[in-house]
């Protein structure tokens, strides 16, 4: 992969008013009849037997923005940068890395899915989540994944992480300017140097850390992880911690929703799916009971206290 | 490139035949033969003898160094050539080919530890040479490097290694080699005495390595101490050559023993 296998035309990126013309909805709309009536015309004339397509007009199709036909919100309004809507999350903990996703996709105010997997599996100690591009990421974490299973054979040991994060990040910034839109992180165990957790992202950015968020609903889930991350819990409360950030993150965001999936990244074993649960589930199951049992446990107190005095 | 037909000439016959043969690098003779590597293995063995040796903490590359011509400037460490802060090269044959290589080397090594955030290893760097000197036996049409190559280090696990690569392109690991000129009759002496010296460094003789290279170079560099060079590694540490006064002094040390054994096995044999 020395260059692009696709050269793409980055006009379209950089200045979409020049590639559409002075009115883009018009134009879209004209290309769009154009093209039902080339395909209901084709088959009328070509193939006589197949019923021709009731006639949709071209606007009921899904606009993915109502700013002036253009199909790229982050393009629409350049100040306001569309950040993958999504919620991802891990963390180093003395047991291993823990990872903790959604699993909604959307497309604008659409949801395209619930149950989109955004923990792509690397190798057995190494995975990578999925922000933003749903493509782009899961295409060029199969193809790291590749490159690590690559570099097994040839050096007879398991790469690094350090150095799987560094090949995806190298990859991607041979790629900068091209529109693609990835923010992932690659955690996972090596061999010696025992638990590490790297964020990549499409602009080349690469961080080594031990706590981090990323997507839409990060703001709202590191408010959960800064308030109690811990590098010394252990594996029960890292999971808890995963789970309720998320579900906060998912509560209040709009763009992330779905299962919460999480994973534990361990020395011994690899990886391994420690939870996946309905964030509905959690809030009207373990989550209200949690409060219930809470506000029972304050107005007890309130009434000792109350009794006392 | 340039085309050459692999027909036979018009008087065919073994010899012919490599006279045929022998011409593009890229053509297998009828018996088998590239030719143009064998060539280049010969120019390996008129080179100055190069020797390695790993032992448990040090491992060692000794040298013979030419009798610098009177007006030349005698500069160390001709043919002992760092590649990375762990890892060095010693080569013998083609003075200029081996610079190419040490160039390709040292760019590799420096690649590696952007790429991956770590050292390479020894293997890895002895690989990445020999695949280069096979690249050049098989494709574009150019010479094979007229050198083979001794590479010593220490990986950061703290493993020792000696890595011997070959005009052929394979790239082999030794506890202790010679190549060059004489290469043989050194490698015969290496053999015999390895052993003894494995032991001594067991036992606590840190320089056992140092004194079996200086040993086997004493075995066929005429002139002695003045013209061998030794460098040696440590783990962790970078290389280090061995003043000119110590290896002097190592090598008288070295005739005294070579004389008191002598003296003793005569007296063995009028005793009996």
């Amino acid at each position: 992969l020395d260059s692009p296998s696709c050269v793409m035309d980055r006009a379209f990126f950089t200045d979409p008013h020049s590639y559409f013309g002075t009115n883009p909805r018009k134009e879209l709309e004209k290309q769009d009849a154009e093209l039902m009536r080339e395909i209901s015309l084709t088959s009328a004339t070509r193939f006589p037997l197949l019923k021709a397509p009731s006639m949709t007009k071209a606007s009921a199709f899904p606009k993915l923005t109502d700013k002036g036909g253009q199909r790229y919100v982050s393009e629409a309004n350049p100040a306001i940068k569309f950040s993958h809507g999504t919620t991802t999350l891990a963390f180093v903990f003395k047991g291993g890395v823990l990872v903790s996703v959604d699993s909604r996709a959307s497309m604008g105010s659409y949801i395209g899915s619930g149950t989109v997997k955004k923990v792509i599996p690397i190798h057995k100690y190494l995975i990578g989540t999925m922000a933003g591009g749903a493509a782009d990421c899961s295409f060029w974490e199969r193809n790291l994944a590749m490159q690590c299973r690559l570099h097994e054979l040839r050096e007879g040991k398991r790469i690094s992480v350090a150095a799987a994060s560094k090949l995806l990040g190298n990859v991607v910034f041979q790629y900068r300017g091209y529109g693609l839109s990835m923010g992932t992180m690659i955690a996972g165990m090596d061999e010696k140097k025992g638990p590490a957790l790297f964020y990549v992202d499409s602009d080349g950015t690469r961080l080594k850390g031990n706590l981090f968020s990323v997507g839409s609903g990060a703001t709202y889930a590191y408010g959960i992880l800064d308030n109690e991350y811990d590098p010394d819990m252990d594996e029960k409360a890292a999971v808890e911690l995963g789970k309720r950030a998320i579900y906060h993150a998912t509560h209040r965001d709009a763009y992330s929703g779905g299962t919460i999936n999480t994973f534990v990244i361990r020395e011994s074993t690899g990886y391994e799916q420690v939870f996946k649960g309905d964030m509905n589930e959690l809030h009207y199951g373990q989550y209200a009971e949690e409060a219930a049992a809470e506000a029972a446990a304050e107005a007890g107190d309130a009434k000792v206290s109350m009794d006392e005095s | 490139a340039k085309e050459r037909s692999a027909q036979p000439s018009a008087h065919s016959g073994t010899h012919a035949a490599a006279m045929s043969y022998d011409r593009a690098i890229t053509v297998f003779s009828p018996d088998g033969h590239l030719f143009q590597v064998e060539y280049a293995m010969e120019a390996v063995k008129n080179g100055t003898t190069a020797v390695g040796v790993r032992g448990k903490g040090t491992v060692v590359l000794g040298v013979e160094k030419k009798s610098a011509a009177k007006l030349q400037e005698p500069r160390t460490m001709r043919k002992i050539m760092k590649l990375d802060r762990h890892v060095s090269l010693a080569f013998a044959g083609l003075v200029a080919d081996a610079r190419v290589l040490v160039n390709k080397a040292r760019l590799e090594c420096q690649s590696y530890r952007l790429t991956m955030e770590d050292s390479p290893t020894v293997e890895y760097v002895s690989r990445f040479i020999a695949q280069v000197q096979q690249r050049f036996t098989q494709r574009g049409g150019r010479r094979p490097f007229g050198i083979s190559n001794l590479i010593a280090g220490f990986d950061a696990d703290g493993t020792a290694n000696l890595y011997q690569t070959d005009p052929t392109g394979s790239h082999t690991a030794w506890k202790a080699l010679a190549i060059g000129r004489n290469a043989k009759s050194v490698r015969e002496f290496l053999e015999e005495n390895y052993a003894e010296h494995a032991t001594a460094e067991e036992k606590g003789d840190v320089d056992a390595p140092i004194k079996l290279a200086v040993k086997a170079l004493m075995e066929v560099v005429e002139s002695g101490a003045k013209n061998i060079e030794i460098a040696y590694m440590k783990p962790g540490q970078p290389l280090k050559t061995l003043p000119a006064d110590k290896v002097a002094a190592m090598c008288k040390e070295i005739e005294k023993q070579k004389e008191a054994d002598k003296r003793k096995k005569k007296t063995k044999k009028t005793a009996k």
